[in-house]
């Protein structure tokens, strides 16, 4: 196998070395495994962008889920920047209208690119969507961006986990936002070492989050941990701009957030029977989706 | 290493609302689908798990449904896929399962027509990740950790010589291999788990050679 990295040090230590963009090393490897030329790889990625582009437009025009959990969010969001009263400030409120946006649309089995999974599918093109607007990246540079979110979560799934139902909502909107944020630090024009920085900030402080989602469903509250991701991202990269360090290096951080979704009790991983599922509102929304008597889906 | 691909990572482009519960599901139907090599006129597809539990919800029926008329993941008829089924004369029958699975999202999906049947177990892994753990009474025992082909072929001396050696001339590495059939001189298979990523020429490859019947992804 032609892998040239297999963990965040060997990514970083390359970067630096060859003096090339994360992004670019991930093309490269893709282009030695799948025995793929550049173009063929680059052009799957574009396409990729395009559905991402079209999930956040069609999610801007508001939404409703079959269930009718979620929808509509990322419209209120946006009519709330408009009103120039946002206190986050409005970057930041635009990428968390635009993960909203996505998942909204997923929720609605409408069209997604999964980032590394469709419950996580928001955060990576709402950050980019939003960033897109301060620092005019060309289109190259804009696929570039899924380059080094994928770089970044290639290493967690191989060293760790990308699912929520084997190490909770950490390895899902944890993996997007951290793999987001060290995208946004390349695209704005920071070092390898400080996307990797960057990466570990946002991933310290989605150790632990647990996968809850009520009835089982992609919805709730995983439309809203997508909002969160989407700001905990910017905040991150931002950080890391300034010169911020992690003091624990990311591949540890990435092992941590391992070690804590194997000993996260499985009521905890995506089967819907504990945390927000297991609340009298979630058991009752359950029960009345699902058609279940509520003292049936009563589990603990 | 799972996964091999910057795809596996960013991707797939698929149909809401779940990678494990929607796209994988599309993708167990539709290896179902390449296996039999025709429509089947029937399905009999049986859930446990997780997949047993929330299937409505996830649109795991319409997407196991929509592999079966052989739709890939990013294919927006899935969410049409059961009227789809009746234009084409598909029909089905979803059965939930209360037995533990070893894996939270098993389907055990039973297909046929009127020249023959097959049956198929297929578990998805997450990320929109699949692997076929059993076929037609076959187990087959994939270590996970790397793509793996399945070849159904006739039951002749050399088949297995020709299959590693289009492999070998294609820069492929088997790291793992199982042979199996069910009586002398009839159907056979063959898992293969290589090192490396397997592409549509590989497969077109090896579904050309003789004596070979049918070829699918059984992990990616």
């Amino acid at each position: 196998m032609d892998i040239l990295f297999s963990t965040v040090k060997e990514l970083v230590g390359l970067a630096e070395e060859s003096g090339r963009p994360i992004s670019e090393l991930m093309i490269e490897q893709e282009m030695q495994i799948t025995k793929r030329s550049r173009e063929e790889v680059v052009a799957q990625m574009e396409r990729n962008l395009e559905v991402m582009e079209e999930a956040v437009e069609k999610g801007l025009k508001g939404v409703s889920s079959t269930s009718g959990l979620t929808g509509g969010d990322a419209v209120l969001i946006q009519n709330y920047i408009k009103s120039g009263k946002s206190l986050s400030g409005d970057l930041l409120l635009d990428a968390v209208s635009k993960a909203v946006a996505t998942n909204e649309v997923n929720a609605a089995m409408g069209m997604i690119c999964a980032t590394p999974t469709a419950g996580a599918a928001g955060i990576v093109p709402g950050t980019l969507f939003a960033v897109k607007n301060k620092l005019n990246p060309t289109r190259e540079q804009m696929i570039n961006f899924l380059f080094t979110s994928g770089a970044f979560g290639f290493v967690v799934a191989n060293n760790a986990s990308i699912s929520g139902a084997a190490g909770g909502c950490q390895a899902e909107t944890g993996s997007a936002a951290s793999m987001a944020a060290a995208a946004i630090v390349e695209m704005a024009g920071g070092t390898p070492q400080q996307s990797a920085d960057a990466f570990s900030i946002v991933m310290k402080n989605m150790l632990g989050l647990v996968c809850d989602p009520v009835a089982g469903l992609v919805e709730v509250p995983c439309v809203k941990r997508n909002a969160m991701g989407a700001a905990k991202a910017l905040v991150g990269a931002d950080m890391a701009l300034a010169g911020v360090k992690s003091v624990i290096p990311t591949d540890e951080v990435i092992e941590a957030m391992h070690r804590i979704g194997r000993s996260m009790p499985s009521a905890l991983r995506e089967t819907a029977k504990g945390g927000l599922a297991a609340t009298p509102t979630g058991k009752r929304l359950e029960a009345e989706i699902f058609g279940k008597k509520a003292e049936e889906s009563v589990v603990d | 290493m799972k996964f091999r691909s910057v795809f596996d990572i960013i991707g797939p482009v698929m149909v809401g609302p779940s990678s494990s519960h929607t796209a994988g599901a599309a993708r167990i139907g539709r290896v179902a689908r390449t296996l039999f090599g025709r429509q089947p006129e029937w399905a009999e597809i049986r859930l446990y798990g997780s997949f047993a539990e929330t299937y409505k919800g996830h649109g795991t029926d319409v997407a196991i449904v929509g592999g079966l008329l052989d739709y890939d993941t990013d294919d927006e008829r899935i969410r049409t896929a059961f009227e789809e089924a009746e234009q084409v004369g598909l029909k089905f029958e979803f059965i939930t399962e209360s037995d533990e699975p070893e894996h939270p999202n098993t389907a055990k999906v039973r297909i046929g027509d009127a020249k023959g049947e097959m049956e198929l177990t297929g578990i998805s892994i997450g990320g929109g990740k699949m692997e076929v753990t059993e076929l037609n009474g076959f187990t087959l025992r994939l270590t996970g950790h790397y793509p793996a082909l399945l070849i159904v072929h006739h039951d002749r001396p050399g088949v297995i010589a020709s299959v590693a050696n289009a492999l070998a001339a294609d820069g492929i590495n088997i790291a793992h291999m199982e042979c199996g059939r069910k009586e002398k001189g009839e159907m056979a298979l063959m898992v293969i788990e290589v090192d490396q990523i397997i592409t549509d020429s590989m497969i077109r490859l090896i579904t050309d050679l003789d004596n070979v019947t049918q070829v699918s992804i059984l992990a990616d």
